[in-house]
């Protein structure tokens, strides 16, 4: 599957030109042109560019690969040469016939100057280091000293670069620039004006990313301040990627702010999964608490970006009425606490003896890859319909998709669903009415959203419910399971487009829960009695393996971003 | 909203617009406009012209705030302006400035334009207005008045405010 997407590259993209550069004496080739952030149009390749492909870094504050280029920090001002030319603009050559590269007088911003042929850039030579350390103590005068109490610090380029490129001491004795603190700009976002480097990189991304142009710059001057338009709220669904790109805390998520210096944050690369786009996520989680998602670089999915709804959706993870027991409804109708020995004992059983075409099975499109498949293994054994909940909702132009379900596309690659998810219900709910019927086994849904009550549910034999929070249908459960959040667990989802993408675990499950794929390995062994495998890693290879849609990609070659599949 | 542009105004911001290619470009100039026909720029006058051009009030709201000669609040009948910049200053325009704000109950300390309680007059200083060669002189409304002692600011006083 990776041959098969070199390939893809290869043929979509046309061979571009080259050139030769040195960056500190080391030549590299790079191309020409590169695409633009915008709209991908080629552009020529600029000094910064051709620097991180030769792998040396010039720091910077306003440039970010992703956003135009503003060119007004002056950070990433370098000294360069390129080919010195006689008067008839032909290059001049040494006794050597080599051509003579001559150190241009002034330095230039590597953000914003294109490379040349032969040209050499130095991002280590004295003026060079002299000038970052220029920029670095204006940068640093009207700046406040705050770092200890500053949600920033610890992920701050200003405090990087200090360390890097500042000085130990200040000259500065006169009085600071005072700007406004506080500054309610939007319902998620709190500024600090004074913490403000004038980046422009918030104006920037919400004018030509977010397509809202709500941020500018007032009292331009020795008072420029970020600000809004008065009574107009800085409130896209894309706020708070200002605060990730922000390069100094002046921008801070009201939701994270003072809650957790970010040293103490675990990060684990995960998936968003409100809905089927898939953005890639780093989780930042202390103690088994998880504090907040920032979005993970993936260009074939979410870019750098995410939705505001998606970073915040992840309180339900910490909620007290978690399912946290394995409960059995006992002779008496209740449902009484049991352990999992006992129950996947029990559901074993009955499953080894139900007949033929008497069993349904309804698996949340929110489980993965795995779980979706092991479920269709055990319908298969079973010879039970299946099917999926289809979830739709509000869906924009830059990463919102309509379908709230972040694996649609596993429950139809792994048989659980057809292409047309949700299209056996009405049949599930008129085969248990009916009495053809008698078992009935959901996985992270709630049937009473699709007219199955509990009325209906009460006529099964058995209802046999894994879920993560209770809902009605967990309160007719004759067996109830408490699963996993994908935060707490490893596996896949295939996107939208057809993205196989792995989630690493964030944070420990509560109480008893075990995560579905764990427990469905074990409940398929007690059934047949087979062996299989025991880990993820070994149970996506066997499914890639079964399923042909993913065609035999394995574990190992998803990455940190994944592989695109047909789908 | 109640800010209404009347047909002539309007006319004339249309013949602006016109004259450059693309609309933002006549940003300026209609702010001009706007300020001379108003008085000042409020937020209905900011957000009108934002509409009109297809942006967003925070672009015009960036333009206003940079030049000093754009003004968000309303000022006084008459407006006297002290040049302070070097001829002037040498010929002792600080101490016009305090003439002017002392006669009309105004602090002399304060930065910034500052208009009267009956709101007949507003008092600042202002950059260079190119006629050192006659310094002290301040500007009252459009006309320049050049060679500004105490007495011709009295006298200046005594013509605006007939008692």
């Amino acid at each position: 599957m990776a041959k098969a997407e070199t390939k893809k590259n290869l043929e979509s993209e046309p061979v571009v030109d080259t050139l030769t550069v040195t960056v500190d004496g080391k030549a590299v080739e790079v191309p020409k042109t590169m695409p633009d952030p915008m709209d991908g149009r080629p552009i020529p390749t600029t000094m910064i560019q051709a620097c991180k492909l030769a792998g040396a870094e010039v720091p910077h504050f306003c440039y970010h690969p992703k956003l135009p280029v503003a060119g007004n920090c002056r950070m990433c001002l370098v000294e360069f040469g390129t080919l010195a030319m006689d008067k008839n603009r032909k290059p001049i050559v040494d006794a050597e016939g080599q051509p003579v590269v001559r150190k241009m007088p002034r330095p230039a911003i590597a953000c914003a100057t294109p490379v040349s042929p032969n040209m050499e850039i130095y991002t280590q030579s004295e003026g060079t280091v002299e000038m970052r350390r220029a920029v670095m103590e204006f940068l640093l005068i009207n700046h406040p000293l705050d770092c200890p109490i500053c949600d920033q610090a610890g992920e701050c380029r200003l405090q990087e670069y200090s360390v890097d490129h500042g000085q130990g001491a200040s000259r500065f004795v006169e009085q600071k620039v005072h700007k406004p603190k506080q500054v309610d700009l939007g319902p998620r976002i709190m500024l600090d004006d004074e913490r403000c480097i004038l980046c422009s990189r918030c104006i920037r991304f919400t004018r030509d990313i977010a397509g809202d142009d709500a941020l500018g710059f007032v009292d331009r001057g020795s008072h420029s301040t970020l600000a809004h338009y008065p009574n107009r709220p800085f409130d896209n669904n894309y706020t708070l990627n200002t605060v990730d790109i922000c390069p100094v805390g002046a921008l801070t998520s009201k939701d994270f702010r003072f809650q957790m210096r970010v040293w103490f944050l675990k990060e684990s690369s995960s998936i968003c999964s409100g809905c089927a786009t898939g953005c890639n996520i780093t989780v930042g989680s202390r103690e088994n608490r998880i504090y907040r998602f920032t979005p993970r670089e993936n260009d074939a999915v979410n870019s750098s970006w995410m939705c505001d709804a998606g970073r915040l959706d992840y309180k339900w993870v910490g909620r007290e009425d978690r399912l946290k027991n394995v409960q059995v409804r006992n002779n008496d109708g209740v449902l009484v606490p049991s352990d999992w020995s006992r129950a996947l004992g029990e559901i074993a059983d009955i499953l080894r003896e139900v007949p033929e075409d008497s069993v349904a099975l309804i698996a949340s499109a929110r489980l993965s890859n795995e779980e979706l498949y092991l479920l269709n293994l055990l319908a298969g054994k079973l010879g039970a319909v299946t099917d999926s909940i289809p979830r739709k909702g509000d869906k924009d132009a830059l990463l919102v998709h309509a379908d709230k379900n972040p694996n649609m596309n596993g429950a139809i690659a792994t048989g659980i669903s057809t292409k047309r998810p949700g299209s056996k219900l009405k049949l599930i709910a008129k085969g248990i009415k009916s009495g053809a019927l008698k078992t009935l086994i959901v996985f992270g849904e709630n049937l009473s959203a699709c007219e199955m009550d509990d009325e209906l549910l009460s006529t099964l034999e058995h209802l046999i419910v894994c879920d993560i929070l209770p809902n009605e249908t967990t309160a007719s459960a004759d067996y109830l399971l408490p699963g996993c959040s994908h935060l707490e667990k490893r596996g896949t989802f295939i996107n939208a487009k057809g993205r196989v993408q792995k989630f690493m675990r964030a944070a420990e499950q509560p109480g008893d829960s075990r995560p579905e794929w764990e427990f469905l390995l074990e409940l398929l062994k007690r059934i047949d009695g087979t062996n299989g495998v025991a880990s993820i890693e070994g149970l996506f290879n066997q499914m890639a393996a079964d399923v042909p849609a993913l065609d035999g990609v394995s574990w190992g070659d998803l990455g940190e971003t994944g592989v695109s599949i047909e789908i | 909203m109640s800010f209404s542009v009347p047909k002539k105004l309007q006319t004339e911001i249309e013949e602006l617009i016109s004259h450059y290619p693309e609309k933002r470009s006549a940003s300026l100039m209609i702010l001009h406009v706007l300020q001379d026909h108003y008085g000042y720029l409020s937020d209905a006058a900011i957000e009108w012209l934002a509409a009109k051009l297809d942006l967003q009030p925070i672009n015009i709201l960036e333009l206003v705030t940079f030049y000093p000669m754009f003004r968000q609040e309303p000022i006084g009948k008459h407006h006297i302006k002290v040049c302070r910049t070097l001829s002037c200053a040498l010929q002792g325009s600080g101490k016009l400035k305090e003439h002017f704000c002392r006669k009309l109950h105004l602090d002399p300390l304060v930065h910034g334009p500052q208009t009267t309680e009956d709101g007949k007059f507003t008092v600042e200083f202002v950059e260079c207005l190119a006629s050192c060669h006659t310094a002290p002189v301040l500007m009252c409304n459009e006309e320049l008045h050049e060679k500004v002692g105490e007495t011709e600011a009295d006298l200046l006083l005594d013509t605006m405010s007939p008692s």
